[in-house]
């Protein structure tokens, strides 16, 4: 049987949708529950307007904090991957502070910002700095040596150099690491709001656990993680896909 | 002479390019390493120069010196008179790969230059060069779909756009398959002799000195120094397989000390 190409990933998902209800049905209530129950989970949540209410407040908080960090982290690094002096100034600092955790900064976090929005859009900041940091600074230093020399030769100011040669030879690799870091930034979003505040899909998960061992609405909360998680990676790669954006340097 | 006094150089009537006792050290490890050595060389308005020499030995070096983008250390250039100090959109250098930006079309490469023309003129510009480097009905691709002839059409055509008085190539068609680069030839002759720009062509292809220039200019192996300057007293269309043709390359195979043989 031909089964067509788009339908494939749909079958596959919807027979293991399958078999896991199978194997639950043959264990009840001990490992996990079933689609069906996370499906009535999903539904409770809908009914009782927490669901739409609690993917805004993560999504809110993203947006800050991976904005903020963009905002920040991408002059910074064009800048130091433009000045190497200043690059290898800040090289040990940057170095240092990358590998400690988004997590790490938990109780700081809530020591300068309290329990609330502030601190969980600090703890993603934290998280997508760094990373967006070293993704502009070697976007930057990957840039062929002929776009300068062909900017130079026609003659460009600095800030025709930076807005026609600099900023385009640089938007692919950024596009890229500006779609891994806003995978981190909803990482950080989950584990934050675990802690730090009220609301969100995060707090969902623990507070459903909490408040009597609802396990269906701890899964709905990961299923609609996922699910979000992964509209935010299609959106991005259809950013990445945009014929002026869409270039790699062996071409050209 | 010092470079502080070639500003003041008279030039000849007739001539653009004047290069005297030119020369390139740079230190690497400590060491110091001469890359050019008293080059001198007087090139006319309109003509057509090609450098040779074996690889390494410094030919692009010289380009890059000759269009400002490297400060040698001893002797001056100037063109008209002034001295280079820096690249500058009157004379523009064309690479031999990656030259034209890929975020762009085909138009928005040939206009790069032309920001500061207004829009009416700067469409006529680009309509007269897409037809010039025949790339109609390429305007809106980007360089990725476009092949190695045609990329090296397109920096052609930017380069000519902004109304250089020099074009220097640095092994333009050096990437190009022998067919490509063949029919490349010819085009870039038809634009010297409809545009008659003054053309600087580094290449290490002796058949293709011989088939474009004017002058051939023999570097010698590193420090370069100028060997020789061979005229090719050749009229366009050149016959290729005429006495005269084989008797110049083999002389220039010669200078470079390569065999008859393979």
């Amino acid at each position: 049987m031909k089964i067509p190409v788009r339908l494939r990933p749909v079958l596959f998902i919807a027979a293991l949708l399958a078999i896991w209800q199978i194997v639950i049905g043959c264990n009840p209530g001990q490992l996990l529950p079933g689609p069906i129950g996370v499906a009535g989970g999903i539904v409770e949540l809908l009914e009782h307007g927490l669901l739409f209410k609690y993917v805004v407040a993560s999504l809110f908080r993203v947006t800050w904090g991976f904005g903020l960090a963009a905002l920040l982290a991408i002059p910074l690094g064009l800048m130091l991957g433009w000045y190497r002096r200043g690059e290898m100034a800040f090289y040990p600092l940057i170095q240092v502070f990358r590998p400690i955790s988004p997590l790490a900064w938990i109780p700081i976090a809530i020591l300068w910002f309290g329990v609330g929005d502030l601190a969980a859009i600090f703890l993603i900041f934290v998280g997508c700095f760094f990373p967006l940091l070293l993704t502009a600074m070697s976007a930057v230093h990957a840039i062929p040596a002929v776009y300068f020399n062909a900017g130079r030769n026609f003659g460009l100011s600095p800030s025709a150099f930076v807005s026609r040669v600099l900023y385009p030879a640089v938007v692919p690799q950024l596009l890229i690491g500006l779609r891994i870091t806003l995978g981190i930034a909803w990482l950080v979003v989950v584990a934050a709001e675990m802690i730090s505040v009220n609301s969100g899909l995060g707090f969902l998960i623990v507070d459903a656990r909490n408040a009597g061992n609802r396990y269906d609405l701890v899964v709905a909360g990961m299923v609609i993680i996922g699910a979000i998680g992964l509209l935010l990676d299609l959106g991005m790669r259809s950013l990445e896909q945009m014929k002026s954006f869409h270039w790699t340097s062996s071409e050209g | 002479m010092s470079s502080t006094e070639a500003v003041v150089t008279e030039p000849r009537a007739g001539q653009k390019l004047r290069v005297e006792h030119l020369g390139l050290v740079y230190e690497r490890d400590g060491e110091s390493i001469a890359a050019l050595e008293d080059i001198n060389l007087d090139v006319s308005e309109g003509e057509f120069i090609c450098i040779v020499g074996p690889s390494g030995c410094g030919k692009s070096t010289l380009l890059n010196v000759l269009a400002g983008f490297l400060p040698s250390t001893s002797g001056s250039v100037t063109i008209d008179g002034e001295s280079v100090n820096g690249p500058d959109p009157r004379r523009i250098l064309v690479f031999q790969e990656r030259g034209v930006f890929p975020w762009l079309t085909v138009e928005g490469n040939i206009g790069f230059g032309l920001s500061k023309l207004p829009r009416a003129q700067r469409d006529e510009r680009i309509a007269h060069y897409v037809q010039t480097v025949r790339l109609e009905g390429f305007e809106h691709t980007y360089p990725s779909d476009l092949s190695g002839g045609m990329k090296q059409r397109l920096q052609v055509a930017r380069a000519l756009a902004v109304n250089p008085d020099i074009l220097y190539l640095d092994e333009p068609f050096g990437a190009l398959d022998s067919i490509t680069r063949v029919m490349m030839r010819g085009e870039l002759l038809r634009i010297w002799q409809s545009e008659r720009r003054t053309i600087i062509f580094v290449t290490h292809d002796i058949d293709e000195a011989v088939q474009l220039a004017d002058r051939v200019v023999v570097l010698s192996s590193r420090p370069a120094r100028i060997e020789d300057i061979i005229t090719i007293d050749i009229q366009h269309p050149r016959n290729i397989s005429s006495p005269r043709y084989l008797e110049l390359r083999d002389e220039l195979l010669k200078q470079i000390g390569l065999a008859y043989e393979v």
